[in-house]
């Protein structure tokens, strides 16, 4: 670089060979010796806060499109690299049910006990509320065959746990049909000190659940006494009233309370909450409902859920649940190597689930062929096109760069229009007869479909950066080994191709790259047995909706491509990368 | 100064043109034989016209008959392909004739020794001729592609392949209805002012900041530039499959998915790797005194910009800018993820014809791209010849 002059290190004080420089040179001189600038600041460190002001300046500039890339790309991946660890769905969905089954025993036969079917019980109910338990059913279904319509089957019929118990309860009195007087003894009449605990708790579980905001007026407070004896059905109330008020758009003291509600009001009771000091609205009724529901039986989670479906008694349902309940997950990973969580940490799927390996094999190998063949038709046209006359070097360079700003789709249709079994080429063949009519070549929806098309859309990319080498590649060298008496292939092989390797590694790398990651030829060209794995995270995204999946498959694919972009700057450099 | 060079040209005798010829007309025979139905017959036939007709121009004929010969081979070319395939053979015969017309007297007169050296073994002149028809094979690869789909867009049928109509270069069996289905369908119409809403507008961005960055960049100092040229980089080299997946998560969360602004910040992302790298290579010629002499004379930064940076640099802000704008306009993927219905892209609904198999019009918007496309090559090539220029690099 031609601008030296603020870098501290090649500054030298002046000479002080002449007496008028000893002068001048005196006036810039402090008494330590050392070097002042005009304004009387020590040369060094007017210097260095030049180069700051320098380096600050560069960064400016180069901020905003770093803000920019760091927002628009950068970010998207890391938030794909988060996705596919991340399984919040399942403890954000059933809290309570994951909190108890920590505890439990997979080991052991049979489903878990009462008290994490309690709480499955008022987990699902809100879910089924709120219809996130078919959300949670499919991410489940991923890990274990028929959980979706398990979870979709028991949210239709969760309603129907205790019915015998609620029944009982609204025979004894029409009160508790009644929402008026439901919302009265949940906020403790006119003079009752609120708490706003239940519902900041029961907030943050539904925001949870559902994603969705619910802060603002609920138009309902609890009293302080009713949730002091009564503390599971005011949360149940305090749960129905914030979803009734900001899901369902109504007034929470207009609605009848969710079965959910006098579920836990039921078991409260059963369970013998002290009423003595009881003495807000609606203690009468309360007192009175105790008293009958005494003679009532216990309500049986665990009955009711197996006798909703069997399936809630399997082990291995409960198992799943309980191996997927942590919030990050290697799972989707072990999934994407043809692997899954087993009892004793990570198995192998069965054989007829394994495809992903198979997959990634089929994409390295394919992208391998690829780039050899481009290798193969790459290097005669580079060779010929940096030892031609630079006249006619440009005029054959259009027939590489015309296929290379040509659109991607354009060459594809090209490709099925010329491969295709009643396309271009086999027309052509029938014609000639070299091929008979009913015996048209399969070229299209196969391998070779998938290779031919991506060799000549990838071509370009392996003969620019191979043209760029040799025709930096002096002729005199060959012309030496000739007039030394190498043969003309020797003069070749030892002299010539050594001094092209780098345009041979770079393009392969570009190739290699590029190939690896490409979607619409093989989606287009490749029929079932030419796709790549990115087809298959395509896929996931779009058709199966396995994100979690599908940003494995594309960590694992980035992965792969950054060592490669890795190698490549080792090799080549980035600042090397040149264009047309 | 005038020079002499060696040349190795000479009538070469009967037993060796005679024999060549023939071989390339037995090659020619096995094709026409095919079709005919019997290939020996073909190759027998093909190597024994062949050989009449050297021996006539090289031993009968004189040398300044040699026009009227050509001449005559192409008619009588045309003519028998005529007699095998009607009117299409008549093109093939006629392109038969001049090839051997031509291949006659080149190798009979030696001509194919003018350009060599003249000290080259037979070996090595049948290596070097051997080498450059694979490399023509290689070309022709290459292009043949992009060429064919042209004359198949104006099929009068909806097939993707030629018609005997369209051989026998029948008026009837041409039309432009997949340019008009083009012109005149929503669908497409849509699509293309879709592309041409988004494209400009990520160009722009990508443009302007990626200009502004490369200036920053290529001041010589420049902490973390390794790390900063790495993540500007970045979208060109992460397989547009996982940056699609990435923004659509990333963009949902946002509510940027399915959105016109969406698509156009995704596909700015995707063009400034572009920018940096042409505009960088650009500033390397670039004279920094300049700018200090405009700075001395009292320009401040901005007019400094813009009144000697800028003009220097243009050709390679705007050759960035036409890869910018090609990759939007080109670029399916991401969209496909990033946009919705609405956004609905030329490339899109390619792809969603080649998928269905729905209709050539793709082929007509096919020829209409690759013209596009030749229009920005010449742009760029002439761009890249003036920016050396300018800056001296070389001489033309």
């Amino acid at each position: 670089m031609s601008d030296g002059t603020t870098d501290p290190k090649t500054v030298d004080a002046p000479k002080a060979d002449d007496p008028r420089d000893q002068a001048k040179a005196a006036d810039n001189v402090d008494k330590d010796g050392r070097m002042l600038s005009a304004d009387g600041t020590p040369l060094k460190r007017s210097l260095a806060r030049a180069l700051r002001v320098q380096k600050m300046r560069a960064l400016m500039l180069i901020a905003p499109l770093l803000i920019f890339v760091l927002v628009t790309f950068i970010a998207p991946i890391v938030d794909m690299l988060f996705r596919s660890v991340e399984n919040q769905i399942v403890s954000n969905t059933l809290p309570r049910t994951v909190a108890s089954l920590s505890d439990w025993d997979a080991s052991q036969d049979g489903a878990p006990g009462e008290e994490v079917f309690e709480n499955f019980y008022y987990d699902l109910f809100i879910a089924a509320e709120a219809k996130e338990h078919t959300r949670l059913g499919s991410r489940l279904n991923y890990e274990q065959t028929g959980l979706s319509s398990l979870f979709r089957g028991s949210g239709r019929s969760v309603d129907d746990v205790g019915e015998e118990q609620i029944d009982a309860l609204e025979d004894l009195n029409e009160a508790w049909e009644d929402e008026a007087f439901w919302y009265e003894l949940m906020t403790g009449g006119e003079n009752s000190a609120p708490t706003a605990e239940p519902l900041d708790i029961q907030r943050g579980m539904l925001e949870r659940l559902t994603g969705d905001n619910f802060s603002g007026d609920v138009g309902f407070l609890p009293g302080s006494a009713i949730t002091r004896v009564l503390p599971r059905t005011v949360n149940q109330y305090a749960a129905f009233a914030l979803f009734t008020v900001f899901a369902d758009e109504d007034v929470v003291a207009e609605e009848e309370p969710w079965e959910a509600v006098k579920v836990a009001l039921i078991q409260e009771l059963q369970a013998g909450a002290d009423l003595s000091e009881y003495d807000g609205p609606g203690a009468e009724e309360l007192r009175a409902a105790q008293e009958m529901l005494a003679d009532q039986p216990q309500i049986a989670f665990k009955d009711a859920f197996i006798e909703m479906d069997e399936d809630w008694g399997e082990n291995a349902n409960w198992r799943t649940i309980q191996t997927y309940s942590p919030e990050l997950t290697e799972g989707y990973f072990l999934n994407a190597i043809d692997m899954q969580k087993g009892i004793d940490g990570a198995e192998p799927r069965p054989e007829n689930q394994q495809i992903y390996i198979m997959l990634f094999q089929r994409t390295l190998f394919m992208s391998l062929v690829i780039c050899g063949s481009c290798i193969l038709l790459g290097y005669p046209v580079a060779y010929l096109l940096s030892n031609l006359p630079m006249r006619t070097a440009n005029l054959l360079m259009i027939l590489v760069l015309l296929p290379f700003w040509t659109s991607l789709l354009v060459r594809t249709s090209a490709w099925k229009v010329m491969l295709q079994q009643q396309g271009v080429i086999n027309d052509v063949l029938v014609w000639l007869g070299l091929v008979d009519d009913f015996g048209r070549l399969v070229m299209i929806n196969n391998q070779f479909g998938t290779i031919v098309a991506m060799t000549h859309i990838l071509l370009p990319f392996m003969i620019l950066p191979m043209y760029s080498v040799m025709s930096t590649i002096p002729p005199s060298y060959v012309r030496a080994a000739r007039s030394l008496g190498a043969t003309q292939w020797t003069a070749f092989w030892r002299v010539y191709f050594p001094q092209s390797v780098p345009g041979i590694g770079a393009g392969s790398i570009l190739v290699f790259i590029l190939a690896i990651g490409y979607y619409i030829t093989p989606e287009i060209v490749g029929g079932t047995t030419g796709t790549f794995i990115s087809n298959r995270i395509a896929y996931h995204i779009s058709s199966s909706l396995n994100w979690g999946l599908a940003a494995a498959l594309g960590t694992i694919l980035l992965a792969a491509v950054l060592i490669l972009y890795w190698a490549y700057d080792r090799i080549v450099g980035i600042d090397n990368v040149k264009l047309g | 100064m005038a020079t002499y060079t060696l040349k190795y040209v000479e009538k070469k005798p009967l037993s060796f043109s005679v024999p060549v010829v023939a071989a390339a007309g037995a090659f020619a025979g096995i094709f026409v034989g095919a079709a005919q139905g019997s290939i020996w017959q073909g190759i027998l036939a093909g190597a024994v016209l062949m050989a009449i007709l050297t021996f006539l121009a090289q031993g009968v004929l004189s040398e300044s008959m040699e026009k009227p010969f050509r001449w005559g081979m192409v008619v009588l070319f045309a003519a028998g392909g005529y007699v095998f395939g009607e009117i299409p053979g008549i093109v093939v015969g006629a392109i038969f004739g001049v090839f051997y017309g031509w291949f006659i007297y080149w190798i009979g007169q030696g001509r194919y020794r003018e350009k060599l050296l003249p000290y080259l073994t037979p070996g090595q002149v049948l290596g070097h001729f051997a080498f450059r028809v694979i490399c023509g094979m290689i070309f022709f690869f290459l292009i043949t592609p992009i060429v064919v789909v042209m004359p198949l867009s104006f099929n009068a049928e909806d097939f993707f392949t030629f018609t005997p109509e369209m051989l026998s270069f029948d008026p009837e069996g041409y039309s432009l209805k997949h340019y008009r289905d083009f012109f005149t369908s929503p669908d497409w119409q849509q699509a293309l002012w879709n592309s041409v809403a988004i494209a400009p507008v990520a160009t722009l961005l990508s443009v302007s900041f990626g200009t502004l960055a490369a200036i920053g960049l290529s001041s010589e100092h420049v902490p973390f530039r390794r790390a900063i040229m790495a993540i500007l980089i970045s979208p060109m080299i992460v397989p547009l499959i996982i940056s699609a997946a990435g923004m659509y998560f990333f963009y949902s969360r946002l509510g940027l998915q399915g959105t016109y602004w969406g698509v156009v910040l995704a596909h700015a992302a995707l063009g400034i790797p572009f920018v940096i790298i042409t505009v960088t290579a650009t500033l390397v010629g670039f004279d920094r005194s300049l700018t200090r002499a405009a700075a001395n004379m009292g320009a401040d930064p901005v007019t400094t910009f813009f009144r000697v940076q800028m003009p220097l640099i243009l050709p390679g802000v705007i050759s960035g800018g036409l890869f910018a704008f090609i990759t939007s306009f080109d670029e399916v993927v991401v969209v496909l993820f990033v946009g919705s219905a609405g956004q609905k892209t030329l490339p899109w609904q390619m792809f969603i014809g080649l998928r269905e198999q729905i209709s050539p019009t793709i082929l007509a918007v096919a020829t209409i791209l690759v013209s596009i496309s030749i229009v920005l090559l010449t742009t760029v090539e002439f761009l890249r010849r003036r920016s050396e220029r300018m800056r001296g690099l070389s001489p033309g």
